[in-house]
């Protein structure tokens, strides 16, 4: 199973490497990654695998949001099904 | 594999058109519950409720941090307690009307539904107790929601039953007249009314129902209004089109969240309502929508007709998008929760008259207009009339809720706050159907009620 991370906010030195560490923590392999800077407006989504996630999901979420919060992102983790469920038949 | 135009398109669905799951509510039955003592009957309903409920308000939080969609409300709906409570008197029932609005504290849910009657061939005499029983039961408790089917296609109408929910709702809005008559706002007349609806006020849960289910209430006119705007000035064909595949995206979301639900808390998944629900809040409006479609205002010459095609290109976008569709499925036009609805009244554009009219296209009815407080009661019993009249020649669900406002006028408005909304008072015709309305009785059902 996958997670869809979205990370969106002000562009600043170690973001990614930021998120990758935190996700690294908690069990969370990246498997893909989108990124693009606007201006100074950063945007990313990650793919994560979560099958060996070392908490669990709510926990998950709540961890990325939170370190997000630290640093002036959002940061929001989602379960992939709602993806998969809303745009494929 | 997922394609980051998809991400963005859910998650802006999510953020900026305030796409959310409107209810997860559980249907219990309380068939099981029967005594002819009020307090072992109290007892055993209590239990029951906060046994099978306990985990609702928790699995509804988890669903929505794994998902990352709001589960905005977690209710419960329970068997019509017209049904359980033929044994008791008028205080019995007061004392159960506390009983749910108890347990509905202890499992933190936001409301309770069930208070109800279905009396749309006629009434014993323990229901006719259980429905003068509504203006207190609703004035002392907050979460406790009330219905009372009385007629459906099949059965015809009970003008008897009308005629008593006409002083029902006068006494419920002079019961909570220290709080705009709030009373009123958890207190639906229904037609043909759906067993398995997840919706406020009007949801219980029927007799063909399992012992517990789960059935989920989608919402998302935002999501709905930013398509149509995006679609500009195409052909309605293609709007029809742009509608629908946006309700399939919309409705998978909630058959997802009942699948995981239900899964979760090992009950049986019932449907998805594939209402559009409003919400007083700005962007999340079914007026805006008909608006978006084309109408200067909500309420002029062809809202009827824009309403009919949203109705049904929502109907037939979420059909395939779950394997059971049920409730009421249809777009909501409340007055007081729709913003878009509020100030298509404020600026005169839509009447009681029109509102009526809209009522054949869509579910489901007079919804959440408040009129002045000293109207004639018969004038209320004539509104219901009219309106369950045309669900019942038109085989589908009707309903009103009407607020009464104690010592309000056409001019002022009553605020509920919340997902209630605001109301403007709107005017009523003053001529009297005290006549028709006297005589009594039952209005025969309709020739094409005799299918077989």
């Amino acid at each position: 199973m996958k997670a869809v991370i979205t990370v969106t906010g002000k562009d600043s030195m170690g973001i990614i490497a930021g998120v990758a560490g935190k996700c690294a923590e908690l069990g969370a392999n990246i498997v893909d990654i989108s990124q693009s800077v606007l201006q100074e407006y950063f945007a990313m989504i990650m793919l994560a695998d979560i099958d060996e996630l070392n908490v669990d999901f709510a926990q998950f979420v709540d961890e990325l949001e939170a370190f997000g919060e630290q640093k002036g992102l959002s940061v929001q983790a989602m379960h992939e099904d709602i993806f998969n469920t809303m745009h494929h038949i | 594999m997922i394609e980051t135009r998809d991400i963005l398109e859910t998650i802006s669905m999510i953020r900026q058109e305030n796409l959310d799951i409107r209810t997860i509510t559980m249907g219990i039955s309380l068939l099981d519950c029967v005594s002819d003592d009020a307090d072992v009957l109290c007892d055993r309903i209590y239990d029951k409720i906060t046994t099978k409920a306990e985990k609702l308000v928790e699995t509804g939080n988890k669903i929505e941090k794994k998902y990352g969609i709001p589960i905005v409300n977690k209710r419960v709906s329970v068997t019509p307690v017209s049904l359980i409570g033929g044994r008791i008197d008028r205080d019995g029932y007061i004392k159960i009307a506390h009983t749910l609005q108890r347990a509905a504290e202890q499992t933190g849910i936001n409301f309770i539904g069930g208070y109800s009657a279905l009396v749309h061939k006629g009434m014993t005499a323990g229901e006719r107790e259980m429905i003068l029983s509504i203006p207190q039961a609703l004035a002392e408790t907050q979460m406790v929601c009330s219905s009372v089917n009385v007629a459906t296609t099949k059965a015809g109408i009970n003008m008897d039953a009308i005629a008593l929910m006409g002083k029902v709702i006068k006494d419920a809005a002079y019961l909570t007249r220290d709080n705009q008559s709030i009373g009123c706002a958890k207190l639906v007349v229904f037609a043909n009314v759906p067993e398995d609806n997840p919706f406020m006020a009007g949801a219980f849960h029927g007799v063909g129902e399992p012992d517990t289910v789960i059935n989920v209430g989608v919402s998302g006119p935002g999501v709905v209004s930013s398509a149509i705007a995006r679609a500009g000035d195409c052909d309605l064909s293609t709007l029809a089109d742009v509608i629908k595949k946006t309700a399939f995206k919309i409705t998978r979301v909630g058959q997802l969240v009942a699948s995981e639900a239900s899964a979760a808390l090992n009950v049986p998944f019932g449907i998805v309502d594939l209402s559009l629900a409003p919400t007083p809040a700005i962007g999340d409006s079914v007026a805006h929508i008909l608006e978006g479609m084309g109408l200067e205002s909500t309420g002029a010459h062809g809202t009827t007709a824009c309403l009919a095609m949203l109705n049904d290109a929502v109907k037939k976008g979420g059909v395939m998008a779950s394997s059971h569709v049920g409730g009421l499925s249809g777009a909501f036009i409340p007055v007081s929760e729709d913003a878009g609805m509020i100030a298509a009244v404020e600026r005169g554009a839509l009447s009681i008259e029109k509102l009526e009219a809209m009522t054949a296209v869509c579910s489901v009815g007079l919804d959440m207009i408040a009129v002045p407080g000293d109207v004639d009661e018969a004038v209320i019993c004539g509104v219901i009339a009219d309106e369950i009249s045309i669900g019942v020649v038109n085989n589908k669900t009707t309903a009103v809720r009407i607020i009464p406002a104690y010592g309000k006028k056409v001019g002022d408005s009553v605020d509920f706050g919340g997902l209630l909304g605001t109301a403007p008072i709107m005017a009523l015709r003053e001529y009297s159907p005290a006549k028709f309305i006297g005589r009594g009785g039952r209005i025969p059902a309709p020739i094409h009620s005799l299918r077989n």
